[in-house]
């Protein structure tokens, strides 16, 4: 069984398969003394019509009594021992997930709703350890126990309990797990639809008012809706079915076998005591039928994480990395080929590049040029197709990844705001940094007024304040600037900014750099006069190079660029 | 038991009924079990024949049948009560209008819309009926003890209360504690998602592996605390257990040692036996199908939340029709008395808490075709609104008149504009610059009617914005990041015109600069856009937008918020070429922060702080970042 699979990792850790064989027994000792407790006081009672001395009672009503007393303390016990199991399973779960998401995958370029469904996946061991595991095991520990006694009673009845406690415990939940698959292939994509059309109603709201289309995409989300509806009524007839099959295959077997035990003739107390034990004996096995349905979520849930962790990652580590240069760094890249999948065009094509210590690049050219995908390459976070990009000679495909962003990272595309305080979502980039540098990064990115209103303990982040666009630009590069690794790489740093901001902060940044190794993409072309180098990349080569004052004298993107751009500032 | 829910599933006709059906037949099937354990203990105990088991198995056919009818009536309960309200709710969010405080972010209302509301299932197909069988059942039980053995029936009677009694008395006890230690369950979800999501920052600034130490620290502190919690937590269920089976034991014992000694008879006993723990039953069943009922109600309070709040919205979109009653009493002195509705609308509207209930009251009426201009306090018939709905209308630019208008956000609380007073003449292109949050976006949601002021007037053509019927139609919108529709370029370009031919399309497309990269596209014009389509570039969305507006020629204002903001140079000249083009013969309100987007303008409007702080005629610009030099209007 897949499941079983998924949870051996999980078991082997923090002594998890004690934990759970606890949990189990506790589990099956309270279905135990419940058919106990219906099993003694059933035969006290036929037994006393009988009118026996009480000596011969005496058993049973002690029976009775602990039976009463225990059944509650064991559920207890399932209880608590079942939610710590889980929690931990869910736990070693997601650590495990997440150390297979650490080197980086294709998964970056997978979006948030994927990302959330993920985590709600990790949720998927601790529903079949909770919700299908331990009441399986409950269930057929009962029902042996209860098989057993009948053999003992009259074997005869005994088979046709066993028959019957198949059919509720096996044939009805693999119905019902069969249903859901079926079900879950049909329903998936009128829901996805349905989500679409609601995600279109809120996320274009003032698209869809402007132009008066509400009406209309109000009108295609109520169809979505009924689509939905009407298969999922259709849905919900599974259930149901499972359950009045489960009532039938109860009161049918309890029946038969009052009729196999009065045929036999094995006396009242006998009958009595198979009966209401048999009835009992369904109570753990009829909700399995629920435990079928949600296992087919479960596994599919499980296969999901599954490939997940097993997709290669984009960046494979050697396995003896090479040390990590020390002293002034040198990167050349040379002739590099990156393609973003078998098949696509390259996003690089033959590029190479120079940085000597204390020299500063600049990178432009129209989005899709490939500007990103070099900086990715740098950090490597792609591997390339073909060329080399060595750093003091060392090729950093000999480093660790780890190694290769200590000496080059920086400002990413996509930076991200975390739940946690100004101040954690800055020093995650400089743990060790005191309050004086997180006030000198936070003034050379320029946020300083907005750190000022916000104050330095405000959360942010989805639950906290919300952060503008241009502020999570200046964040990101105050983290930049406050991780001032070796050769800093910065995407964009002044994006989302308006022009007078932009300008200034550009102008900060390329005084805060000076004589410090930088690379920078910028579609901007004020003061690149005086960066070292200017690389033009048109789709995915170099187009054109050299300094501003070369640049501009011949034609090309730059020149156009630069002409337009001076001559709708005014300049 | 969720007030708001039980009063929807009652309005809706279809939902009462099956909602009936699901609980007489939960009802019914749990009375059948009281026969059920009469027949047994008959044949059990020898009074009835064996061919009784023939009427058991009818009985167990019946319960069959009943648990088929209150499934498939539970399945059409909850889909009814669902799509109610998610019809409802989306219905909500567009009289909401566009701008919503960021107190309602998009993403969730999203999810409560769409998977949130299935929530909703356990409480409705699950929950309610086990409340229907739990007042029903253990009452008929008892009733069934009374008349078979009153010293029993006594025994279940006393301890029958202490499930509840005990049930409340423990959960009282824990429920804060329990309540925040799932809450903080949801947020230990919440920050393993954001972890993930951020992990490629981490990952720049060598932090991802030191973030794996801190899952497991987060997660093993925080299944210490749970655990603490839950061993107090399940006492109840503890207690609950305990009181069920000692109950029981309780029952048997007294009643064998009678049986010893005469004075009860077996069937009498077995019957007693079987019924005892039937008693008790509902009830558990109704305490454990609570806890997952819980989601269902909260994800029900959050949704009636979105409902019921009216003053969030400062300009929804049917505040905006009844806005009248916004400007001090002037509407109410004209107010016809026709529908009523204008009169509703004057006076709830007094406070910005106007109800739901008065303001959809003005926009029923509205849309019933009461004659917006029958409002108006200070006469001037609009000549612009009687044939805006008539289709081939000569473009007429308007003129757009702002007297002294402030527009507050009621989740802030500076306003978003201050006194603003500004005239734009007929035709003329208008640029508005300033720094972000200054309130740029406000004055163009204002002219979209997406807000409305808190005092002041904006009047079109010398008429008020609120009283144009059908306002919208006149204008053409190219917002900083347009939403492209997971359907066709074609249908995603007649946004506004439906009825546009695909020639008409085309030319819209061509005046985009948008037809050529449309034509490269594997499907061209019948290309499916999003997820499962083809992806635009920045540059290319923005065009689509333009053609939007291009498709809709009717249009006499244009306004357009950063069009250029996140485009490169060349695709910025593309869009910058079609916007002048757009813009030729109309009124154009543009949000610019691009030179080459200034540069198309007639005039220049800087805005700080919700204020105008300079108005000058485009020749005149000072240099950017300046601001405060031109003297304010």
């Amino acid at each position: 069984m897949t499941g079983i699979r998924d949870l051996a990792p999980v078991i082997r850790t923090d002594r998890m398969g004690r934990r759970l064989g606890l949990a189990v027994a506790a589990g099956a000792a309270a279905e135990l003394a419940g058919l106990g407790l219906i099993g003694s006081a059933a035969w006290l009672i036929a037994r006393a019509a009988e009118q026996p001395p009480l000596a011969a009672l005496s058993v049973a009503i002690v029976g009775v009594r602990a039976f009463a007393t225990s059944k509650g303390v064991f559920r207890y016990g399932e209880r608590l021992a079942g939610h710590d199991v889980a929690l931990r399973a869910q736990a070693s779960t997601r650590e495990r997930l997440y150390r297979a998401l650490i080197p980086a995958g294709p998964l970056n370029q997978r979006g948030a709703d994927l990302l959330s469904r993920m985590v709600d996946d990790t949720d998927a061991v601790q529903d079949l350890l909770v919700r299908c595991l331990l009441p399986a095991a409950a269930a057929l520990v009962t029902g042996v126990v209860a098989v057993t006694i009948g053999l003992f009673l009259l074997p005869a009845a005994a088979l046709v309990l066993l028959a019957g406690l198949l059919a509720g415990g096996v044939l009805i939940p693999a119905g019902t797990s069969a249903a859901a698959r079926r079900w879950a292939a049909r329903i998936a994509p009128a829901r996805a639809d349905l989500a679409a059309r609601v995600a279109d109603l809120v996320h274009a709201a003032a698209d869809l008012a402007a132009y008066g289309a509400n009406g209309r995409a109000l009108a295609a989300a109520d169809e979505a809706d009924a689509r939905l509806a009407a298969l999922a009524r259709r849905q919900a007839r599974a259930n149901p079915l499972a359950a009045a099959l489960g009532v039938v295959t109860q009161g049918l077997t309890v029946a038969a076998v009052i009729l196999v035990a009065q045929g036999a003739g094995v006396g009242t107390v006998a009958t009595t005591v198979l009966a209401l034990t048999s009835l009992v004996s369904f109570e753990p096995v009829l909700p399995l039928a629920a435990a079928g349905e949600r296992l087919t979520g479960v596994l599919a849930a499980l296969r999901r994480l599954r490939e997940i962790r097993s997709t290669p990652p984009a960046v494979a580590d050697p396995a003896a990395p090479a040390p990590v240069p020390t002293g002034p760094l040198t990167v050349e890249v040379e002739d590099l080929v990156v393609r973003h999948g078998p098949g696509r065009a390259p996003a690089l094509d033959g590029v190479s590049l120079t940085l000597t210590p204390g020299r500063r690049v600049a990178l432009v050219g129209p989005s899709g040029a490939g500007k990103s995908t070099l900086l990715s390459a740098l950090m490597r976070l792609v591997e390339p197709e073909a060329g080399t990009i060595r750093v003091n000679g060392v090729e950093i495909g000999d480093l660790s990844a780890d190694d290769a962003r200590r000496l080059m990272t920086g400002l990413t595309q996509d930076p991200y705001v975390f739940q946690a305080s100004l101040r954690d979502n800055l020093r995650l980039a400089g743990p060790e940094a005191g309050d004086e540098e997180l006030g000198e990064a936070v003034r050379r990115a320029r946020l300083e007024r907005w750190v000022e209103r916000t104050g330095w303990d405000a959360v942010l982040g989805e639950d906290g304040r919300t952060v503008s666009g241009g502020q999570l630009q200046r964040l990101a590069l105050a983290r930049a600037l406050l991780h001032n690794p070796p050769v800093l790489l910065l995407d964009e740093p002044a994006e989302a900014l308006d022009e007078a901001t932009a300008d200034a902060l550009m102008a900060d940044l390329l005084d805060a750099t000076h004589g410090h190794t930088m690379l920078l993409v910028t579609h901007r072309l004020r003061g690149l006069e005086r960066v070292d180098e200017i690389v033009v990349l048109e789709n995915g080569s170099v187009a054109q190079r050299g300094t501003h004052e070369e640049l501009v004298s011949s034609p090309g993107y730059y020149r156009d660029l630069w002409r337009s751009e001076a001559l709708t500032a005014g300049r | 038991m969720h007030k708001d829910l039980v009063r929807l599933a009652r309005s809706e006709r279809a939902v009462r009924g099956h909602l009936a059906l699901c609980l007489a037949a939960a009802v019914l099937a749990g009375l059948l079990v009281l026969v059920q354990a009469e027949l047994l203990a008959g044949v059990l105990s020898g009074r009835f024949a064996a061919s009784a088991l023939l009427l058991l198995a009818v009985v167990v056919g019946v319960r069959a049948l009943l648990a088929l009818v209150q499934g498939a009536a539970a399945g059409r309960t909850t889909t009814g009560v669902k799509s109610a309200l998610r019809h409802r709710l989306l219905a909500r969010l567009q009289e909401l209008g566009p701008v919503r405080p960021a107190a309602q972010r998009s993403g969730e209302l999203v999810t409560l819309t769409g998977r949130g509301l299935d929530a909703l299932d356990p409480y409705l197909s699950g929950y309610l009926p086990s409340v229907a069988v739990a007042g029903v059942v253990p009452i008929a039980v008892l009733v069934r003890l009374f008349a078979a053995d009153l010293t029993s029936a006594l025994i279940v009677l006393v301890t029958l209360p202490l499930i509840p009694i005990f049930g409340a008395l423990v959960g009282m006890h824990t429920r804060a504690v329990t309540e925040r230690q799932w809450r903080a369950l949801s947020r230990l979800g919440g920050h393993f998602l954001d972890v993930v999501r951020g992990l490629p920052t981490l990952r720049a600034f060598g932090r991802a592996r030191y973030q794996a130490e801190v899952i497991r620290q987060v997660a093993d502190a925080h299944r210490s605390a749970t655990m603490r919690t839950l061993r107090v937590a399940f006492l109840s269920s503890l207690v609950l257990e305990l009181a069920a089976s000692l109950s029981l034991a309780l029952v048997a014992v007294p009643v064998g040692l009678r049986l010893l000694s005469g004075s009860l008879d077996l069937p009498t006993a077995l019957l007693v036996l079987l019924l005892a723990p039937e008693a008790y039953l509902p009830l558990r069943a109704m305490g454990n199908k609570f806890h997952a009922a819980m989601e269902g109600v909260a994800a029900a309070d959050e949704a009636f939340a979105v409902l019921d709040d009216a003053t969030r919205a400062p300009g929804a979109d049917a505040a905006a029709s009844a806005a009248g009653g916004a400007r001090a009493g002037s509407a109410r002195a004209g107010a016809a008395p026709e529908t009523g509705a204008g009169t509703g609308a004057g006076t709830g509207a007094g406070t910005l808490g106007a109800t739901a209930r008065h303001v959809n009251g003005a926009k029923i009426a509205d849309a019933a075709g009461s004659p917006n201009g029958a409002r108006i306090g200070n006469g001037a018939e609009p000549e612009g609104v009687a044939g805006a709905d008539a289709p081939g209308r000569a473009v007429r630019a308007p003129e757009i008149r702002l007297e002294n208008v402030t527009v507050r956000y009621p989740d802030r609380e500076e306003a978003a504009l201050e006194d603003v007073s500004l005239v734009i003449a007929p035709g003329e292109r208008v640029a508005l610059v300033g720094e972000s949050g200054a309130g740029k976006s406000t004055l163009l949601h204002l002219l979209l009617g997406f807000v409305r002021p808190a005092s002041g007037r904006v009047l079109v053509d010398g008429v008020e914005l609120a009283d144009h019927g059908s306002w919208r139609d006149r204008l053409a919108f190219v917002p900083q990041r347009p939403h492209l529709f997971a359907t066709s370029v074609a249908d995603n370009i007649r946004l506004g015109a439906p009825e546009a031919t695909i020639d008409e399309v085309r030319a819209a497309a061509r005046a985009a600069h948008a037809d050529e990269f449309v034509t490269a596209l594997p499907d061209g014009y019948d290309t499916a856009l999003g997820e499962r389509g083809a992806n635009l570039s920045a540059g290319q969305r923005q065009r689509v937008a333009l053609a939007r507006a291009f498709c809709r020629p009717e249009a006499g204002l244009l306004l357009l918020d950063e069009p250029t903001a996140r485009l490169d140079g060349r695709s910025e000249s593309a869009v910058v070429t079609a916007t002048r083009d757009l813009a030729e013969g109309r009124t154009a309100v543009i949000v610019a922060h691009r030179p080459a987007m200034i540069d198309l303008a007639d005039r220049v409007i800087r805005i700080a702080d919700g204020r105008v702080v300079a108005d000058a005629p485009a020749g005149e610009r000072q240099p950017a970042g300046t601001r405060g030099e031109v003297p304010s209007r």
